[in-house]
């Protein structure tokens, strides 16, 4: 395949363009991540990250352009068959089943790992429910995983915020990505829990998992990215490691131009 | 706790053709039996997918006049051409009821997801009416206004033992009873599963549950299916226990009925629309012995409204928040932890 020694480009952006009514949200994006990398996506408010993460994910259909995962082309395929691939995302707001227990919303999330059919369940056949002891014990496992195992019981929208967000990142694992996409995981969270995740990223990269970051917490991003990816205008204006990025003058014009805290 | 008192409610449910002697009252419980399974059909749809078919008796209605038709036969003309059936029995009328029902169900679901929300409603609304006008029209199939009657009570038969069929009001009773128990069953068992956990999913926050690799469409399907079968085979034990249906069963009133039952019991909970079924298949009954039928709806319609205004998340909802709140805390977190079946 590619020249690249041990490293193969698990997800190819080709080429996008995404047009809202004439408005130009992604002029021409393309990128590769490779397998097991971990990529950060950063760049000024409204600059198309999140159009790019809705692209690849398929809740919007691109203008222009194709997507592959792991050599297959994403065009056509809705949301739920593309996680089925093991491309997962999570969303910028809270996005947890709000109603339910922080273990029902880990259970339900655990669905792709479950094969109970109908009959399955209302007869109560053994094939159900050994599965079902098996989901039991997983949703455990990354409840830990995250560090909300004392807070199982209770109602997920009644978490505070940042429990929320890692809730988010435990549902999203709980569907076995391959590869995660992660859309401002940390907004919102204080030093503490920032802090906290970045453990837990580094923990979830060491299971092998691919990792395409959108985040506006700079230290964050250039500490854990091995290579960053910086859009403007819904175009890469750069691209390279987090020192070359940090450096780069037309970056730092992007940010400084609007949010200099950020540069 | 809880199982004693399931227990309980089981065995008073049980006893009563033994202690309550007064047949019009047994023939309410029957008549409050089919609405609280078709209540409970409808619970499944709106409670757990969180979709609001406002047509819901249609299927009721298809179950009815399917199964019928089948066990009283017929014959048509289409395009020309004599379609003959002969009577067959009213076990094959009640499963093939059951069935088209479902397969209504199955186009329904399909539709709903092409159109979504208000859009939705006023489609399932429209589904019963158009059915209603089919089976007033239709008069060679349906007899239109003058009703389909003599629909024969359902019979079972058992092979070189002779058959029994469902003539008194207590066999009628204990055969609505154990319809229910397993409806109820059928319900608690995919709702509490890993397809219902999918089914609330598409609920409680849909781009969550399809970033998640949930097909959506899939199981709102499902629940359609299951949800018209139920409410089809709902319509079947009224037909052969009322035994005439006209085309008024296909009324809006009796959507709403059902409606009111799952929304003030609690929607999305298993024990909601029977305690609401209970509620609002009793109240007429009950009121009207003490004022006139002008009161009669004035306090229904009252009474209504004080549950939705009170209790918004409906009674069922409401008492378990209640207990919730007092019972000691530690006892939520290893509830959720424990298994299922405990």
């Amino acid at each position: 395949m590619m020249g690249a020694p041990g490293r193969l480009p698990t997800l190819e952006v080709e080429h996008i363009v995404v047009r809202f009514d004439g408005l130009l949200a992604i002029a021409d994006l393309n990128f590769t991540v490779e397998e097991g990398e971990i990529v950060g996506l950063i760049g000024p408010n409204g600059a198309g990250k999140t159009t790019a993460f809705n692209v690849i994910t398929g809740f919007l259909r691109p203008t222009e352009g194709r997507v592959l995962y792991r050599g297959t082309p994403l065009r056509g395929l809705k949301p739920h068959q593309i996680a089925g691939l093991g491309l997962v995302r999570t969303f910028q707001r809270t996005s947890v089943f709000q109603t339910r227990t922080v273990f029902d919303n880990v259970l339900t999330a655990l669905h792709r790992r479950g094969h109970t059919t109908v009959w399955d369940a209302l007869l109560r056949l053994p094939r159900g429910n050994a599965e079902e002891r098996r989901l039991r014990e997983q949703a455990r496992e990354l409840l830990q995983l995250v560090g909300l195992e004392r807070h199982a019981g209770e109602r997920a929208g009644a978490l505070p915020y940042g429990d929320q967000r890692l809730l988010g990142v435990a549902l999203a694992l709980a569907a076995q990505p391959s590869m995660l996409l992660l859309d401002e995981p940390v907004s919102g969270m204080n030093a503490t829990e920032t802090a906290r995740f970045m453990k837990l990223l580094a923990d979830i990269r060491r299971l092998g998992t691919t990792i395409l970051l959108v985040e506006h917490h700079m230290p964050m991003v250039m500490g854990v990215s091995e290579r960053v990816i910086v859009l403007n205008y819904g175009r890469i204006i750069a691209e390279g490691t987090p020192a070359a990025i940090q450096n780069d003058p037309e970056v730092i014009r992007a940010y400084l131009g609007q949010k200099a805290k950020h540069a | 706790m809880r199982r004693w008192l399931a227990g309980g409610w089981l065995l008073l449910l049980l006893s009563v053709p033994l202690w309550m002697h007064d047949q019009y009252m047994l023939h309410i419980l029957i008549v409050t039996g089919i609405f609280i399974i078709a209540a409970m059909s409808l619970n499944l749809l709106l409670g757990y997918t969180g979709q609001l078919s406002l047509g819901h008796v249609a299927f009721f209605g298809i179950g009815a006049y399917t199964s019928a038709l089948v066990s009283l036969g017929f014959e048509i003309e289409i395009i020309g051409y004599p379609v003959i059936h002969e009577p067959w029995p009213e076990l094959a009328g009640f499963a093939i009821g059951t069935a088209v029902a479902g397969l209504c169900g199955y186009a329904v679901g399909r539709l709903s997801f092409k159109v979504r929300g208000a859009y939705f409603v006023i489609v399932t609304i429209s589904f019963a009416e158009v059915m209603r006008l089919v089976a007033l029209n239709w008069v060679e199939l349906t007899q239109g206004p003058a009703a389909l009657t003599n629909i024969s009570p359902l019979k079972l038969a058992f092979p070189g033992i002779g058959s029994f069929t469902f003539w008194s009001k207590t066999s009628n009773y204990y055969l609505v009873l154990g319809s229910a128990l397993l409806a109820y069953g059928i319900i608690k068992r995919l709702v509490e599963s890993r397809i219902g956990r999918a089914m609330i999913a598409l609920k409680e926050n849909e781009p969550l549950a399809l970033s998640l690799g949930i097909d959506v469409t899939r199981y709102l399907v499902l629940a359609a299916v299951v949800s018209a079968a139920l409410a089809g085979a709902a319509g079947s034990l009224y037909a052969h226990y009322i035994r005439i249906i006209d085309p008024n069963i296909f009324l809006f009133i009796y959507t709403v009925t059902m409606v009111i039952m799952v929304i003030t019991g609690g929607k999305g909970t298993l024990a909601g629309p029977i305690v609401g079924g209970f509620i609002f298949g009793f109240l007429p009954v009950v009121v009207r012995s003490f004022v006139g039928p002008e009161l009669q709806w004035i306090l229904y319609g009252a009474l209504m409204i004080l549950i939705v205004f009170v209790l918004p998340e409906g009674i069922v909802p409401a008492v378990q928040t209640w207990i919730a709140t007092r019972a000691p805390r530690r006892g939520r977190d290893s509830d959720a932890l424990a298994d299922p079946s405990s």
